[in-house]
């Protein structure tokens, strides 16, 4: 029989258990991961990687229906959104072979089936066929994410109801779509099939959409997605469908108390998400849960001893980058390593891949204003930018946030082409605490759309050059 | 127009101190003298006296504050014909820094604090006060936070990639009140939990935690932490050495008995002040002991200014006898007793404690019979006394060796080998025993 004594077991290999894996390997653990499913879990294979496959064909397509602008005739164009899905599922595929391959470079056993705690220093892992397996753990660390909320009124219900799984597989494409909720689910999905034709409303319950987001850049997100033809309700929720055979009939309800009607094909739920906290084995521990989150200290330390936890099964933001981080830090907490430090969410950057793309990182304005900070904001439109021009791409904004007293840059907020890419000149910045100073004195190539990073700094300070 | 009153320096190398009390509240009248507070310094509790008249409008530090920090505004004063509910804070035309009736001896003037730079329009200057002679190595924003802050980057462990000192650890310090410029040994070791003040080393709070042991938290006074501080900076930065003899008394004691004979009612020479005074003498006969090292030269005093350490509910303090060598027996005795009886009142001032050429700690009354003392610095040694008490002593005389009884007392001098080699140290303290067991040389 092998040996299974663990210094950490892992269950989950998502994005956060199974770089917590790896990293554990590098230190000289002996670490396993426990995977009910797929490695790489919802992020490789249900969430962000095919959602970027999807993006990335609707984005082809808006080229194509664009393409006179750039001088070149096409003639009739169509799509085949079977293979559009089939691309998403096999650069899925790919990468989640990768990560097999990564964990067993690094000697890391994954172990198949559905782990839970089973008493002090113990894993229970049960295989598809209901064979228990029991792993000694010294260290046990909680990685099993979060799945889609449910709202009562709309629970999916895979043809009709759909979450992000069936919507990311679509059969054939609907007419028109609602989708309930503007986080980054609801809006990448809302981006994607109104790219494709469908007659898409947002329904959103606050009074904007990316409410996460700085607000002047929901209200420029709000304005771009209208333009391209999304129909948007905020402060307006869904109280209730009827379904039809191959329909259903929404009631919405608006801020001033009216309802409407509203039929549609299918409905997109995307109203945020749940942890994973059921049949891991809580029960009778000390592991504390806060609606359906596991509370923490800042090193993914739970309540009982030796079980830690990381990633979406404990607090925001839901990211899988978050995730990663926070295995790394836990597994280097336990594994003793000096000056651990625990995970700044302040500089964890999130980026919304619609058209246009959102991303930010650190304080919006307003948080920045709550936090007591006296703030110095710079803004850089994309119209002002040569590379944004020639690209066709004008419309857009980098802003920037900066403490007034100590140029502490608190916070970076874009949208417009490529912003995704950009935010992380920022990430570094604010990792390495520059200040105002040391971004002005950075030399940003000519042309790109970085320059607009520079000079949104320089706006802040009212030096801005180009606009 | 208004006037500014400023958290005063009531010593050149104050920074911060705490605001003990207040004695006036707004709205109260105050003529130029008048004590409107009392300030804790790290060693003393001093009276802060109006320079203006006027009326006290406001007042920005509530009483118990503690750090405040040198050249801070703690209250503003409205002139005559001014109304007091208008003024402001900063207000001031020129800042008119009240301080308190510091004594004309500590000439040199008060080091404020550097202040928080405005933030510019431009380039703010973010000059934090660097620790001379070492690279620091630490983010722009920990560097500007520094500098607007007064902390000295060199004084903090940074926690950063590579030790890198970045905000969090700026902060902690500010937090800890420590790591200001100047307190170059205040080394706060925040290793991930809270940030620890001087020398804490293992953190005794975490420790007491994981072993359920149960302790009374008693908040360091200024006067603990100044002593935390600068011992750790002696045992750190001067290298000590120590010498022992033992002294025979009989003849100091069978003088002391006539003295005090002789001296007006009231007045009561101890031992100790024979031995303040026989230290001084000692000093001049040997002045390489007399001094201090200032690491590119050893300054050699021309006066013995007798420090000694005197034991308070609050700590150690240590009081001065100027020029002692040329003082009486009596001078010295009424000085002691005065300085005493007001160090343990808190009532000492600055120039009262501070410099000194040498000390003296003594433990004889109870009942130690030798030890090791500290260095105060800069002075080059410290001489630490036993109690006197009755030995057997072996004597040579024309019939052979025989034994016999003195009073004896060792008395063990801790030298500071930059500036007090081992034969100049033993000469100091051969010096010393000479006009003990000579006593009559001391009345010369």
């Amino acid at each position: 029989m092998a040996d299974t004594s663990y210094d950490l077991v892992v269950i989950g290999g998502g994005p956060g258990g199974y770089v917590a894996a790896i990293r554990a390997a590098q230190l000289g653990l002996k670490a396993c991961v426990v995977e009910r499913e797929h490695l790489g879990g919802i992020c490789l294979n249900w969430g962000c990687i095919p959602t970027k496959a999807l993006l990335r064909s609707a984005e082809v397509g808006h080229l194509i229906q664009n393409a006179e602008a750039y001088g070149w005739s096409v003639g009739n164009v169509s799509f085949d959104l079977d293979k559009i899905v089939q691309r998403s599922r096999g650069v899925a595929k790919q990468l989640t072979q990768g990560v097999g391959f990564l964990l067993k470079k690094n000697k890391v056993p994954v172990i198949e089936g559905s782990g839970k705690l089973a008493g002090k220093g113990k894993v229970e892992v049960t295989d598809k066929d209901g064979k228990k397996t029991v792993l000694a753990a010294k260290n046990t660390l909680l990685a099993t994410g979060a799945r889609a909320r449910v709202l009562p009124g709309l629970e999916p219900d895979g043809k009709l109801i759909w979450t992000y799984r069936e919507a990311m597989v679509p059969e054939s494409l609907p007419k028109s779509m609602l989708v309930v909720g503007s986080g980054a689910i609801g809006i990448e999905f809302a981006s994607f099939y109104n790219d494709l034709g469908v007659d898409v409303t947002v329904v959103e319950v606050v009074d904007r959409i990316l409410s996460a987001e700085d607000e002047e850049i929901s209200a420029l997100a709000h304005k771009a997605f209208v333009k391209a033809g999304i129909k948007i309700m905020t402060s307006a929720k869904v109280t209730g469908v009827k379904k039809a055979t191959d329909s259903l009939t929404a009631t919405i309800e608006t801020a001033d108390g009216k309802t409407q009607e509203m039929t549609v094909d299918r409905l997109i739920s995307a109203v945020g998400i749940v942890g994973n906290v059921e049949d891991i084995g809580l029960e009778g521990t000390k592991v504390a849960v806060d609606r359906s989150h596991i509370n923490t200290d800042p090193y993914g330390q739970t309540g009982e001893p030796g079980v830690w936890a990381i990633g979406d099964l404990t607090g925001p933001p839901w990211l899988a980058h978050k995730a990663s981080h926070e295995g790394i830090i836990a597994v280097e907490k336990i594994a003793g390593v000096e000056g651990v430090h625990p995970l700044d969410t302040t500089g964890v950057p999130g980026c919304t891949y619609a058209r246009p793309q959102v991303a930010s990182v650190g304080f919006t304005e307003a948080q920045a204003k709550d936090a007591g900070h006296k703030v110095r904001v710079g803004r850089f439109p994309f119209v002002g930018n040569g590379k944004a021009i020639a690209l066709g791409e004008p419309e857009g904004l980098v802003k920037t946030v900066f403490d007034d007293k100590t140029g502490e840059l608190l916070g970076a907020h874009m949208i417009g082409a490529e912003v995704t890419e950009l935010i992380q000149g920022f990430g570094i910045a604010k990792s390495l605490e520059t200040t105002e100073q040391d971004l002005m004195h950075t030399v940003f190539p000519h042309p790109t759309l970085s320059e607009m990073m520079h000079e949104s700094v320089l706006d802040a300070y009212d030096k801005a050059v180009h606009f | 127009m208004s006037v500014d009153i400023l958290m005063p320096a009531l010593s050149p190398t104050m920074e911060e101190g705490n605001l003990a009390k207040w004695l006036v509240k707004e709205g109260d009248q105050v003529s130029s003298g008048d004590v409107i507070a009392e300030i804790e310094t790290d060693k003393a509790t001093m009276e802060v006296e109006a320079v203006d008249e006027g009326v006290i409008a406001k007042i920005l530090v509530a009483e118990g504050t503690e750090g405040v920090a040198v050249n801070a505004v703690i209250a503003v004063l409205a002139e005559e014909g001014e109304d007091p509910g208008s003024v402001q804070a900063g207000s001031g035309g020129a800042p008119a820094p009240a301080p308190a009736s510091a004594p004309a001896e500590s000439a040199p003037a008060p080091v404020p604090a550097p202040k928080p730079e405005k933030a510019q329009e431009t380039a703010p200057v973010s000059a934090a006060v660097p620790s001379p002679g070492k690279r620091v190595f630490s983010s722009p924003l920990a560097r500007r936070i520094a500098g607007q802050n007064g902390i000295d980057l060199g004084a903090l462990s940074g926690t950063g990639p590579n030790g890198r000192v970045v905000k969090r650890d700026v902060e902690a310090a500010m937090a800890a009140g420590t790591g200001k410029a100047g307190a170059a040994a205040a080394k706060p070791a925040a290793s991930g939990g809270a940030p620890m003040a001087i020398g804490a080393g293992p953190d005794p709070r975490k420790i007491a935690g994981q072993l359920d042991m149960v302790y009374e938290e008693i908040p360091a006074s200024g006067m603990r932490k100044t002593i935390a501080r600068r011992l750790v900076e002696a045992k750190q930065t001067v290298p000590h050495f120590y010498l022992t003899v033992d002294i025979e008394l009989d003849a100091l004691l069978a003088m002391r008995k006539q003295v005090n004979a002789a001296v007006p009612e009231g007045v009561k020479i101890s031992v100790n002040d024979m031995i303040i005074l026989a230290s001084a003498k000692a000093l001049i006969d040997e002045p390489d002991t007399n001094a201090s090292w200032a690491g590119d030269a050893i300054l050699k005093y021309q006066s013995a200014d007798v420090a000694v350490a005197v034991a308070t509910d609050g700590g150690l303090i240590t009081p001065v006898i100027r020029d002692a060598q040329s003082k009486s027996l009596s001078t010295i005795s009424a000085e002691m007793i005065d300085l005493a009886t007001r160090a343990r009142e808190g009532k000492l001032k600055p120039h009262e404690y501070q410099g000194g050429t040498f000390s003296i700690s003594n433990l004889g009354m109870f009942g130690v019979r030798e030890f090791a003392a500290v260095i105060n610095p800069p002075h080059g040694a410290i001489l630490a006394v036993g109690k006197g008490e009755k030995r057997p002593v072996v004597r040579t005389t024309d019939a052979g060796d025989e034994l016999g009884i003195a009073t004896v007392m060792s008395a063990t001098l801790s030298c500071d080998h930059r500036v007090v080699d081992g034969a100049v140290g033993a000469r100091w303290l051969n010096a010393f025993q000479k006009r003990l067991e000579n006593p009559l040389s001391m009345l010369l």
